[in-house]
């Protein structure tokens, strides 16, 4: 096979990146740089929300009912238990459960410090949850004052999983009342709870004996096989009043997203870290690339004598920006792997590499390698070989 | 012989409106294929200027020039750029790229012409590199290569693919003696052997034997030299 002309032709702006290398690995640190910044500031936020709604989506549900006025698990509101009760009247309803939540006190039996903690109360009799470890262990918690730990939630709590493990059991107090671990499931530490515990309704009704048990925060509605979820939901919206909301448990999931993305300033600091890194690395490689143009402007200008034309030019320009833009982005994702999973450990925080995050920096990167190689281009147009006779 | 350039009230001003100046006035100029002339005169008088004319680096702007049978005056950038691909240049400064070695230096002026692109570039730039003595710095940096060596490589360079007009100016003028004449007896000995014109910038009277004409130049306008002695 011949080879296409275009590749036996001399690389320049290959030779050029490469040539000085002391310039190369000052370029590439700052790309990689900015490129880290912009991973940690998209890594945080994007755990943040997975953390917030990790809950929500595995709710065992097909359909549930919350207030309208509920946005996030940091501040419950509650709506009457009756209106779960009247969706039984659809044919296509299977069952449904009551769910409780409220925020209670956890005593760190070893510091004796207490901390706020997510408590759940569920129907034990029937799955609420999606996680297996909860739902082989729903008959342990079905005696009064014996709950399930999340041990992803922060160490501060003092029931560390091994430890647990080797004895087997763990007694404090929460809500000044003595309950006993039963056994672990996995949930995560999230912005809105620290930790979570899942106990029986009747359980919840005793650590919360302000509590009134016709009150629910969130009602699980599973439909029978077969049945058109949308028009079940379409169904039951119309026939509910509207003190409660209908929906999947990914709407819901979604509203508690919208709350820490646009109802707080979180979204806002994260898009503006996403920005300054941005702003750093056009900064780092149009300096790159400015002093890579003045340097060689008499250069260019003999190219351009010699019958070179503009474009040409602009395409090394380019293809340079290009070549560091790729050559900053590799050591920046490698290293973002390795912060994401010390984030990890440190927070407990489901950090982690999406290949959608990484394609978008990917391009962020090229953005930014071009936004500079366009600022630099300006001086490149003052390469004219009449002036360099 | 026919005249590969041919100029003929060419003027060139620098400037606008009050701050205008003219700084060639009517030059009538004829070189004949396979020519070597030598162009000298006092400074500022206008032979620069007049290259980057000849050489299409610059838009004509009355008169008339013909290069290669083509009008120069009002052509586009276009043909600008494709006639510049004719014409092989020798800067005083050698220009050559620092992040080349000479033999891509080199291969940079051969890749503008597709017909090269089929033979073997690297072969294609060796020889040429050996023909001026610096068969033994082919992969050679121009920072590693004194300056006689980096101007042989810009003529390695402009005479590599074979253009039919050659245009130097000063191309001595940071060398050494030595080094210089044996620059421009490379020129004279390649463009004999290629058929070319030649059309060099000096004040360096030591090498004006090499050229079949001399020509000078005073105040923008071509005239007789003013001492006889000059001339070879
Ligand atoms: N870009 C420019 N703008 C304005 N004036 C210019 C420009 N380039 C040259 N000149 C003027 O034109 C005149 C001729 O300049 P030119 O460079 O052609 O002289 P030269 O004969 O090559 O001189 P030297 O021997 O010193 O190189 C000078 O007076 C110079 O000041
Ligand atoms: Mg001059």
């Amino acid at each position: 096979m011949r080879r296409p002309n275009f590749l036996k032709k001399t690389p320049l702006a290959w030779l050029q990146v490469t040539r000085e290398r002391t310039r190369l690995m000052v370029a590439i640190a700052g790309i990689a740089f900015a490129d880290m910044l912009i991973f940690i500031q998209m890594g945080f936020e994007g755990a943040l929300y997975d953390a917030a709604i990790q809950p929500h989506r595995n709710l065992q549900a097909d359909l549930v009912l919350i207030n309208p006025q509920m946005q996030t698990l940091f501040s419950v509101k509650s709506f009457p238990r009756n209106r779960l009760y009247q969706t039984l009247g659809h044919p296509d309803v299977a069952s449904v459960s009551g769910v409780y939540i409220a925020t209670g006190q956890w005593k760190n039996p070893a510091t004796t410090q207490e901390r706020a903690i997510l408590v759940w109360g569920i129907d034990p009799a029937n799955p609420s949850f999606k996680f297996p470890e909860v739902n082989q262990n729903l008959n342990q918690i079905q005696p009064l004052n014996q709950v399930l730990f999340d041990q992803a939630g922060r160490p501060e709590y003092g029931l560390t999983a091994t430890e647990f493990e080797q004895t087997g059991a763990f007694a404090t107090e929460l809500n000044d009342k003595r309950v006993t671990v039963k056994g672990l499931f996995t949930n995560g530490a999230s912005f809105a709870a620290d930790g979570n515990v899942i106990a029986s309704d009747s359980t919840f009704l005793q650590l919360f004996p302000s509590r009134s048990p016709d009150q629910l925060e969130v009602g699980l509605i599973n439909l029978k096989p077969g049945a058109d979820l949308e028009q079940v939901q379409a169904a039951l919206a119309a026939a509910l009043p509207n003190d409660v909301l209908i929906g999947s448990p990914e709407d819901f999931a979604q509203i508690e997203r919208d709350y820490w993305a646009n109802g707080t300033g979180i979204g806002f600091i994260f898009g503006l870290g996403v920005g300054v890194g941005f702003i750093v690395g056009i900064v780092i490689v149009y300096q790159i690339l400015y002093s890579d143009v003045s340097e060689h402007l008499p250069e260019y200008a003999t190219l351009k004598a010699m019958g070179y034309t503009d474009n040409y030019l602009l395409g090394v320009l380019f293809q340079e920006s290009l070549l560091l833009a790729v050559l900053g982005y590799l050591p920046s994702i490698a290293l973002a792997f390795g912060l994401y999973q010390l984030a990890f450990s440190a927070t407990m925080l489901p950090i982690a590499m999406t290949t959608r995050r990484a394609i978008t920096v990917l391009i962020l990167t090229i953005m930014m390698c071009s936004i500079s190689g366009g600022i630099a281009l300006r001086k490149l147009r003052a390469a004219d070989p009449a002036d360099i006779f | 012989m026919s005249p590969i350039i041919t100029a003929q009230k060419l003027s060139h001003h620098f400037g606008e409106g009050r701050l205008q100046k003219q700084v060639l006035f009517d030059i009538d100029l004829e070189i004949n294929s396979g020519e070597i002339v030598i162009l000298t005169g006092p400074s500022g008088s206008g032979k620069t200027t007049l290259l980057t004319l000849l050489g299409g680096l610059r838009a004509a702007q009355s008169g008339s020039l013909k290069i290669l049978d083509q009008e120069i005056l009002g052509a586009s950038k276009r043909a600008l750029i494709k006639l510049r691909r004719n014409i092989g240049y020798i800067f005083q400064a050698h220009n050559l790229l620092s992040f080349l070695t000479a033999k891509q230096n080199v291969r940079m002026s051969l890749e503008l012409h597709p017909h090269f692109l089929g033979q073997d570039l690297d072969a294609v730039a060796s020889d040429m590199l050996t023909a001026v003595g610096l068969g033994e710095r082919i992969d050679y940096y121009p920072a590693e290569l004194s300056g006689g060596q980096r101007q042989r490589v810009a003529i390695a360079r402009s005479l590599a693919s074979h253009p039919k007009i050659v245009l130097a100016d000063e191309p001595t003028a940071a060398l050494d003696k030595q080094s210089g004449r044996d620059v421009v007896e490379i020129m004279q000995r390649l463009a004999k052997e290629q058929g070319c014109t030649i059309l060099l910038v000096t004040h360096d009277n030591r090498i004006l034997d090499i050229a079949d004409r001399t020509l000078y130049m005073e105040d923008g306008m071509l005239m007789k030299p003013p001492s006889l002695g000059l001339a070879a």
